[in-house]
């Protein structure tokens, strides 16, 4: 008697147990899963920021880590093909390309820009001090298996096409995809 | 037991040419190699270490010369 009295016991926690299990199981599906990747934002056009987008981002992938960058507005700019000049179908779109010259060789500096000797004298410092520029750093990103993703909607904002920009991204996504890939990257930035 | 120890050498190199300069090396290496690593930047003293944990491989011994250079040498894991 006293065996089945431990056997419906012992069933009793078990049932009890295999709830327990079940609602810890049910939380962990709700939390977030985190992988060791790094996701840049690349908001700012500008050298001073392009070039810490693409150092982190190439350093990061050499560190085994996955890694993409997602560019948007003015980032978008530093991605178009070096040869491509105007781009827009309309006046306002064709300005703001005259006004944000593409590639990152063309990208400008927030500060001392100086009407083109600010990023000239920074080049110079860099290829003194071997620090690799941002286009370079941009196709060793390719190379290193960082995805690059532009922003569909500021390429229609702009005005901007697939063929105006780099060989090699990946497909245009929009806001929701963006921060999917925020979201489940340890290292979310926006630079 | 391999004891033979593949030279990067990225002297001359700044961040983050000496790390991806140890990435290329260890991406076709099989797991146990080791490399030792020639810089002069001197952000590699941190940044090596660092590099070491990020990635999972092990990173042997360290050393600073006095003519500014630094030698690591670095086991690849797996």
């Amino acid at each position: 008697m006293a065996i089945t009295e431990d056997r419906v016991e012992q069933g009793a926690t078990l049932a009890d147990l295999l709830q327990r299990v079940e609602a810890l199981e049910a939380e962990r599906g709700k939390a977030i899963q985190k992988k060791n990747k790094m996701t840049i934002v690349a908001w700012g056009g500008n050298l001073d920021r392009i070039w810490p987008t693409t150092i982190l981002a190439t350093t990061a992938a050499a560190s085994g880590m996955e890694a993409s960058v997602f560019f948007t507005f003015w980032g978008l700019f530093a991605i178009v093909k070096p040869g491509v000049r105007i781009t827009g179908d309309n006046w306002m779109q064709k300005m703001m390309s005259v006004m944000n010259p593409g590639s990152a060789q063309k990208a400008k500096l927030s500060h001392y820009q100086f009407l083109g000797a600010g990023p000239a004298m920074f080049k110079k410092l860099a290829d003194d001090n071997n620090v690799a520029k941002p286009d370079e750093l941009i196709a060793l990103a390719q190379d290193l298996g960082v995805r690059l993703i532009p922003c569909q909607m500021t390429m229609d904002l702009l005005g901007l096409k697939r063929e105006d920009l780099l060989e090699g991204l990946e497909d245009p996504i929009g806001a929701a995809t963006a921060i999917r890939e925020m979201r489940e990257a340890a290292i979310p930035l926006f630079i | 037991m391999s004891t033979t120890i593949t030279t990067v050498d990225a002297r001359g190199q700044s961040c983050p040419g000496p790390l991806v300069s140890l990435a290329r090396a260890f991406k076709e290496a099989p797991q146990g190699a080791t490399f030792e690593l020639l810089a002069t930047d001197p952000g590699s003293k941190s940044d090596v270490p660092s590099w070491a944990e990020l990635s999972g491989n092990e990173l042997v011994s360290s050393e600073a010369f006095e003519d500014g250079s630094f030698r690591y040498v670095i086991r690849k894991a797996a």
